[in-house]
């Protein structure tokens, strides 16, 4: 527990992996099977160009697609109590902690970051599943009510990125308080008047979907993402039948009315903006067109 | 007792005697008087030994006890005039969502619970007490009628979980426990959670998210049953008992971690040995609670609400 282990073993650590890069050249796709080199699957945001389906994005890749030219202010997270249950299963909670940021050289599982989209102001939060699966914790937590005062400042849009396995079990019931915590972020920007849009990826699961992810005003699903609340194992133990076809899929929650688009990535940005230009921009941009010059073609593009 | 746990044998075991004794003298006519004083009274200093130090395992025993006071029991112990109310306008009536107006104590309120019910005909009937949609869009309902009228709501939280099933999925099971904490957060009048057996997860803190959160003292509350905390960690659902440990999901620690406002202790031997007892004493604290938080204005209610929530968690264990 200091700058040696803490800083500079981290550090260390992170230069070793660079070197094992080669390994992953090619990647394997999930849902054909078939191999897809890293610069092709890079190009096509994560998205198999053979069958089209959705690998999971990393996180500040997400934050680069979705900001106007991929530029993006991030914010320092406000700090929170580590390990406030000194929880220790197998390994250490804290063990888990320092292994988790110095794979990813993030904090926490959220990122916080802010910029436009379309033109439009937008705060975005960001889930990183591949810091411990993305769980939500009291870190997670406080990261989110900054996003949201964040926001209610810059009078901006409330972008929510969920890809989480639920609740950060070795927190406990702190966990599960960030359920009423989060509701009360959402309803910060909500109050102030702003768009809150849920972005769900893969997966979104537990008490991150029952809580502030199902509270948007507009609920966009990558195609393919695994949206619930129970784990399919734990359904399937209780109920003991086979679990129909899709279940639990964006297309699902699309078909059951809990999610009001399924939008392919590429397309992503663009329905983003375009939804937040309606919700942020209501009045006609006719308006503004007051020259008379009726000679002169206005063009037909949205403005930006 | 009819079913002592495992830890409470040898309590069962003096029980036992005693009974046995009785028996004898309805025959004979000796005088057992004096026997049965000093057996009743090693009982009761072995029950207050065993309850002092009961571990986070055995309460979650405790805590699931067929014979612990339920939510319905709860309602009929301290609401008069209890009427039930039904469905959520959508789709159907969960009856593991009970819930209704009533008076407590001369005042009008909303009564939530989740019923887990004591008969095995019951337990089908409420479902175990684990709610599906349906019974937070109930519960929901409710509370946004007590909002209305401006009537307290008071929940009795009891329940494994929210149902993991097929159903519950397509009708949007986490949808409906968001927008049921929501609406928590949202009301205007005074809302008061006691949890007073399991309090499960999502499934507690949908109708949970109140003013003054009151737990009995041998009720457990976490954010996922410590058997799947240990099949997902420790990959084995044998930890159980550890994982009950690290989870500090007992009354004491809760209250510590400011997550639990209130610890209403119970009789001696836990509640399901003197229901009735158990139940007064949670409404004394329930009364006092809400004599402290009705002449608060609405505003105030909902803001004092937020600031606890978003206190909470910002100190860990000290």
């Amino acid at each position: 527990m200091n700058w040696l282990t803490n800083f500079v073993r981290p550090k260390l650590r992170a230069l070793v992996k660079q070197r094992d890069t080669p390994d992953n050249l090619w990647h394997k796709c999930p849902g054909c099977g078939q191999m897809i080199f890293h610069r092709d699957l890079e190009a096509n945001l994560h998205v198999c160009d053979k069958c089209g389906h959705h690998l999971r994005l990393p996180a500040l890749k997400r934050l680069g697609m979705l900001f106007d030219e991929g530029k993006y202010t991030r914010i320092e997270l406000p700090k929170a109590p580590v390990d406030p249950l000194r929880f220790r299963d197998r390994k250490r909670y804290t063990e888990r902690l320092k292994d988790a940021q110095s794979e990813t050289s993030e904090q926490d599982a959220l990122i916080v970051a802010h910029g436009t989209i379309g033109g439009v102001p937008a705060v975005v939060a960001v889930f990183n599943f591949d810091f411990m699966a993305g769980s939500m914790g009291v870190a997670v937590g406080e990261s989110f009510l900054a996003a949201a005062k964040l926001a209610k400042l810059q009078q901006a849009a409330l972008i929510a990125i969920p890809a989480s396995g639920g609740a950060r079990m070795q927190e406990g019931i702190l966990s599960l308080m960030q359920m009423p915590r989060t509701v009360l972020a959402v309803e910060e920007v909500k109050s102030a008047g702003l768009p809150y849009i849920v972005l769900l990826t893969d997966p979104t699961t537990g008490g991150v979907t029952a809580s502030f992810a199902m509270l948007g005003d507009v609920h966009i699903a990558e195609p393919g993402s695994l949206i619930g609340f129970a784990g399919q194992r734990v359904i399937q133990e209780t109920i003991r039948e086979k679990l129909p076809d899709g279940f639990q899929r964006a297309e699902y929650l699309n078909d059951h009315g809990m999610v009001d688009l399924v939008v392919p990535r590429l397309e992503l940005k663009a329905a983003l903006a375009r939804i937040l230009g309606l919700l942020m921009r209501p009045k006609p941009s006719a308006e503004v067109v007051t020259l008379p010059t009726p000679e002169v073609a206005i063009p037909q593009q949205p403005r930006v | 007792m009819k079913q002592p746990l495992e830890f409470e044998k040898p309590i069962a075991e003096l029980e036992g005697k005693i009974e046995e004794l009785r028996h004898l003298s309805d025959g004979g006519g000796v005088n057992i008087a004096e026997e049965v004083a000093k057996l009743q009274a090693k009982i009761e200093r072995q029950l207050r030994q065993t309850y002092q130090k009961l571990t986070p395992w055995q309460k979650v025993q405790v805590a699931r006890h067929p014979d612990r006071p339920h939510a319905s029991d709860a309602i009929r112990r301290l609401v008069e005039d209890f009427t039930p109310l039904a469905g959520d306008r959508v789709f159907a009536e969960d009856k593991a969502v009970i819930g209704g107006i009533g008076r407590f104590r001369g005042f009008s309120a909303v009564v939530l619970g989740t019923e887990k019910g004591a008969t095995t005909e019951a337990r089908v009937r409420h479902n175990f007490g684990m709610a599906k949609p349906e019974g937070y869009r109930k519960a929901r309902r409710l509370m946004e009628l007590a909002d209305r009228f401006g009537l307290p709501v008071v929940t009795f939280v009891d329940t494994a979980g929210a149902y993991p099933g097929i159903d519950a999925e397509a009708r949007g099971q986490a949808e409906a426990i968001a927008r049921s904490i929501e609406t928590c957060l949202r009301l205007r009048v005074p809302m008061i959670a006691c949890v007073i057996g399991e309090g499960g997860s999502g499934g507690a803190i949908a109708i949970a998210s109140g003013n003054h959160v009151i737990m009995f003292e041998h009720a457990v509350y976490s954010v996922i049953s410590p058997e799947g905390c240990a099949s997902i960690l420790w990959r084995s659902a044998e930890q159980a008992q550890d994982a009950a440990e690290a989870m500090k999901l007992t009354a004491q620690d809760l209250h510590k971690l400011g997550v639990v406002d209130e610890v209403v202790q119970e009789p001696l031997g836990g509640a399901h040995r003197q229901p009735v007892e158990a139940l007064d004493a949670l409404g004394d604290r329930i009364e006092a609670a809400l004599r402290k938080l009705t002449p608060l204005d609405g505003g105030s209610l909902r803001a004092k609400r937020r600031d606890k929530f978003l206190e909470m968690g910002r100190q860990g264990l000290a």
